[in-house]
This record gives structure tokens, sequence and C-alpha cells, in this order.
């Protein structure tokens, strides 16, 4: 790779064992892709979580602030697994908790703003078209490539990190012109509404084309959609497809037209997705004669639209007794959905909103499940339903008002 | 255990770490360490997934696919000091988060492949990885 005359100067350590070890790790793994030089980036979203981490990333990350680590561009945290408000109530390990905060103190120390959130953009920064960052959590790069056209790879926490330290990012992936091209096309002959649906296209495509590479093309989507469904179908793609980017015809801004989609080129395949196929992913659900007693918005965290429609739907109503509906959702989230009227219904209702959270990260949630006697988990979010399976939660993917039906009484309708 | 199989060289495209040799773990069906893992026993724990209840520890894990999540950069680096971590992950294809986590945790990782593995390699045979030649070789195979 070539590299620069700073990076040369990181690289013998004279800015710190740090951003030696950073750059190192970057440098490797932009070999193993066949980078050919380091790009700068201008913000990094991280995940660092004990849940995640475990005893040894958090020695990790100790031994980096102890060092004088400190991040060169803003660097932003992923939801996390503990909301410190509900560590007793939910039955968390409170010793658990207490390495999560000391885990946070470490990453304040190396100037990274803990604000625990999957929803990064939405609510702190939006990239510009072909701006180069290091996000993060899955969902948020595949809406940062598509939805703005922005550039970043899937960074996983020490790879964000470093980035973060460092200041850049090997040039490879969606970094590139060449990756990101439109790969496949899928026609939408369909009208999608609920969130649910735009994540069902998500799993179907998703699930049939697990590449990280591929990028579908997705032509003839009758209604604009707006970024919470583009939220929705982003993170189910990501999540089912190992997907980083798409593109929308008329929609994302790199897809003015189909041909712009595909650079030229002609697609590799082209399928099609009718109404009959997004009915077919609610069928392949079932609750399996266990109670339906579980009712989750999360995955990714709930933006304020989202809050004030679930707050709407549960306004003087009642979750049946015996069951549980939990909404994920950032601080600011919170905090405006509290100032708004919105969480008071929620809340009234019986809803519990945690907040800095995502809900199949929860420390502990296996035994969490257990003692509550969980089997179903009922959930208008296709990546939800498909990624806290190793938790052995059986998923029912559900539109939403469904999914609040089944909170009040218990039953599918 | 015997020979007779056949042991051509699969080719691979991408590689990363040290020479390694062990037991293989195949499958057909992609793998996320976030949802198919349980990282403090190393088994594969999701239900349904076509290697449910086998043990990564020490393994080479030969798989498609990576599928999903973040989670793989901190839980390679947890599972290696653990000692549950397996020696080699061997993907057809893969996503940087698999490869960024490899790296961190120090283990031998590949992607893409000349030839379909699953046509003459089964779990338990015994294989060499060796990222610097980019090759993988049966060095054992089962009955």
């Amino acid at each position: 790779m070539r590299l620069t005359s700073e990076e040369k100067k990181m690289l013998r350590g004279g800015n710190g064992v740090a951003a030696k070890e950073a750059l190192e790790l970057q440098i490797e793994v932009g070999k193993f892709f066949g980078a050919k030089r380091l790009v700068p980036v201008s913000n990094v979203h991280m995940m660092g979580d004990i849940e995640v981490m475990g005893d040894s990333g958090k020695a990790f990350l100790e031994r980096m602030a102890a060092s004088g680590a400190s991040c060169s561009v803003p660097t932003t945290t992923n939801a996390r697994c503990i909301d410190f408000e509900y560590v007793a109530r939910l039955g968390q390990h409170p010793d658990e908790a207490a390495k999560e905060k000391q885990l946070i103190a470490y990453l304040r120390k190396m100037d990274v703003i803990t604000a625990d959130t999957c929803i990064n953009y939405q609510t702190l920064y939006q990239p510009h078209k072909d701006e180069h960052v290091a996000w993060g959590d899955t969902g948020t790069v595949i809406y940062a490539n598509s939805v703005f056209g922005a550039r970043s790879n899937f960074e996983a926490g020490p790879a964000a990190l470093a980035a973060g330290i460092s200041g850049r990012v090997a040039e490879y992936g969606f970094h590139l012109d060449q990756h990101r091209r439109g790969t496949f096309q899928v026609d939408v002959n369909v009208a999608l509404e609920d969130y649910a649906d735009w994540g069902a296209l998500g799993k179907l495509v998703g699930e049939s084309h697990q590449d990280y590479f591929a990028v579908p093309v997705f032509n003839g989507v009758k209604r604009r959609p707006s970024a919470d469904q583009l939220k929705h179908l982003g993170a189910s793609l990501a999540s089912y497809g190992s997907m980083g980017m798409f593109h929308m015809v008329g929609v994302t801004p790199d897809a003015p037209t189909l041909r712009a989609a595909f650079g030229g080129a002609k697609p590799a395949e082209k399928i099609a997705v009718t109404r009959r196929d997004i009915e077919r992913v609610y069928a392949s659900y079932g609750a399996k004669n266990n109670p339906l007693n579980l009712v989750v918005f999360s995955g990714p965290q709930q933006s304020l639209f989202e809050m004030k429609n679930l707050a709407a739907l549960l306004d003087g109503q009642k979750i049946r007794s015996g069951s549980h509906l939990f909404v994920t959702t950032s601080n600011g989230v919170k905090s405006a959905a509290r100032a708004l009227g919105y969480l008071e219904k929620i809340e009234s209702a019986g809803g519990i909103v945690l907040e800095g959270v995502c809900f199949y990260i929860l420390q502990n949630i296996a035994q969490i499940r257990v003692r509550n006697g969980w089997s179903n988990l009922v959930t208008n979010s296709a990546k939800l339903a498909n990624i806290i399976g190793a938790h052995k939660f059986n998923t029912l993917l559900r539109r939403t008002e469904e999914c609040i039906h089944i909170a009040l009484t218990g039953e599918e309708s | 255990m015997n020979t007779k199989r056949s042991a051509p060289l699969i080719k691979v495209r991408r590689a990363y770490g040290v020479v390694v040799e062990g037991e293989v773990l195949i499958s057909n069906e992609g793998f996320s360490p976030r949802y198919d893992l349980d990282r403090w026993t190393g088994l594969i724990s999701r239900p349904g997934h076509a290697l449910e209840g086998h043990n990564l520890k020490d393994k080479i894990l030969i798989t498609p696919s990576a599928k999903g999540g973040i989670a793989a950069g901190w839980a390679f680096y947890d599972i290696r000091h653990k000692d549950i971590a397996p020696r080699a992950f061997v993907f057809g294809v893969t996503n940087p988060v698999m490869v960024q986590g490899a790296v961190f945790a120090g283990i031998t990782i590949t992607e893409g492949w000349s030839r379909w593995p699953h046509d003459w390699i089964k779990t338990g045979d015994i294989v060499r990885v060796d990222p610097i030649k980019k090759t993988i070789r049966l060095l054992t195979a089962v009955t």
C-alpha cells in the first residue's frame, strides 16, 4: 500500500502506540482486500459494549485509554447492552452493568462520544454524497451508502476505533466506484406500506443473495418510501444478506435511472417481488402453540415518528396482563417523546421504553427470556426477527398494527 | 480414518494469518458469530443451523458466506481469549467485519475458493490452510 509521510510516521510510532496499532490493523485488512491506499474519514461510528466485547475487549480498551489514545475525528457509539435505569427490573447482572460503566469511561477518555444509538443517520450525522465515513452497525452503513450516497464499509468495533484514532480507512469495498454499481435488479411489483413490509422485502432479497458485494437495484417502487421505511429495508438487507448497499431507482442519489444504477452495465440477474411473496414471508412465521406474550419494537431503534405512531396506537389501551411490550430508542428520541407526550401514552399502556440499547444485544437476554417464560417474540422488524434466533426466541414478523393487537389481546387477528 | 479420497488443492482468493492444520467443520450454510454462536461455549447454538451442536474450538470452519453483523470484530477477539476460537475461517464470500475481526484476533481467514470444497471435504477431515500460498490441502479424510 502507498502510505503518506504522515502515515509512515504513525507506523513508526510517531503519533503514539495506539495510532501505530490502529494503522497496523487497518493495513492488514486493506492488504487482504487489495487496497492501494488509505483515505481520510470525517466521521466514525463504533460498536463497543460489554455483551459483545467481553472482558478481553474491555481490557483492550483499558490499555488503549491508558496509553493516551484519542480519536482524531468525531466518533460516536452504537446501541449498547444496558439501560442503567432498567438493570434491576430486567434482572441484568449488576457486575456486568458496572463493567459497562467502566467501558464507557474508557471510551470517553479516548474522546469517543457515547451517544449509544444505531440510528445515528437519523439523529446525529448525515454525511453528504461521496463523503468517506467509517461506520459500524450494518444498518448504519447500508443507509449511509445507499440513501446518502456516502462511502463506508462495515467497520467492526476495533476497526472503527482504529479509524477514529488514525482518522482514515483502507480504500476498498464501498469506498471504490467499482463496488457501488448495482449487480442485480429487483422489480417491486407490490405497494409496500408497513415497516414490516419493507423488512420482508429485505429478507426476500437478502436471504437469497448473501454477499457483501451484491448490490440490489429496486425498480418500479410505487410510492416514495419514508426514511424509516428505508431504514427497515436496509437493516433487513444487511441482516439477511450481509449487504452494504442498495439502489432504488428515482429515490436514492446514485440511481436517477435504472441505467445509472448499474453504471451502464447489464444486471447479472432480474427477480420480481409480488404481493404473494410478501404474504408468504408472513405466513412462514408461526406461534408453535406457545403464548404470544412478548412484542418488541427495536432493531433499529425507533425514530420519533415511529414513537408517535406507537403512542397513537396505544393511546388509552392496556397491554394484556402477563404480556410485555418493549420499545428501544435513543436518549435524544426518548427525551423528545417525553416532552411531546408520546412516552406517557406508551408507558400508560404498559409499554417499557428502553434508551440507548437494542433489544437483541441486551446483556443477559437469554436468561431474561427464560425467567419471563418467553418463547415467541413478535416484532415489526425483519432484522430483529432474524438476529435474535441465537438466543432461542421463536420470532414472528408482523405488521405494526398487528403487533399492537397481539400485545393487547395475546392473539393474532 | 483413510486417505482414499483424492486430495486436490483448493486455491483461495484472499488470505490472512499463519499456516494452520486442523479438523474441518463444513457447512452449506453461512455463519455469523452473533446469530449462530454461543460465545461462552463455542457451540453453534442457533436452532436449525446446519452445524447446530458442533463446537468451533480448534476447528477449521468452512462456510460459503458471512452473515450479518458488526459483532464479529469483538466476538472473535473474545472467543480467542476464552480459548474457544477456531484455527481458521474459510469463507466462500465474506465481509470486512469477519476479516477485521480475524485480523484483530490473530485468527487465520481466507475468502474465495477455486472449487466447491463441499465436493471433497467432509466434517471431521484434517486440512492444512496456508495463507501464504493461498491453498487448502486435504491431509486426512474420514471414512
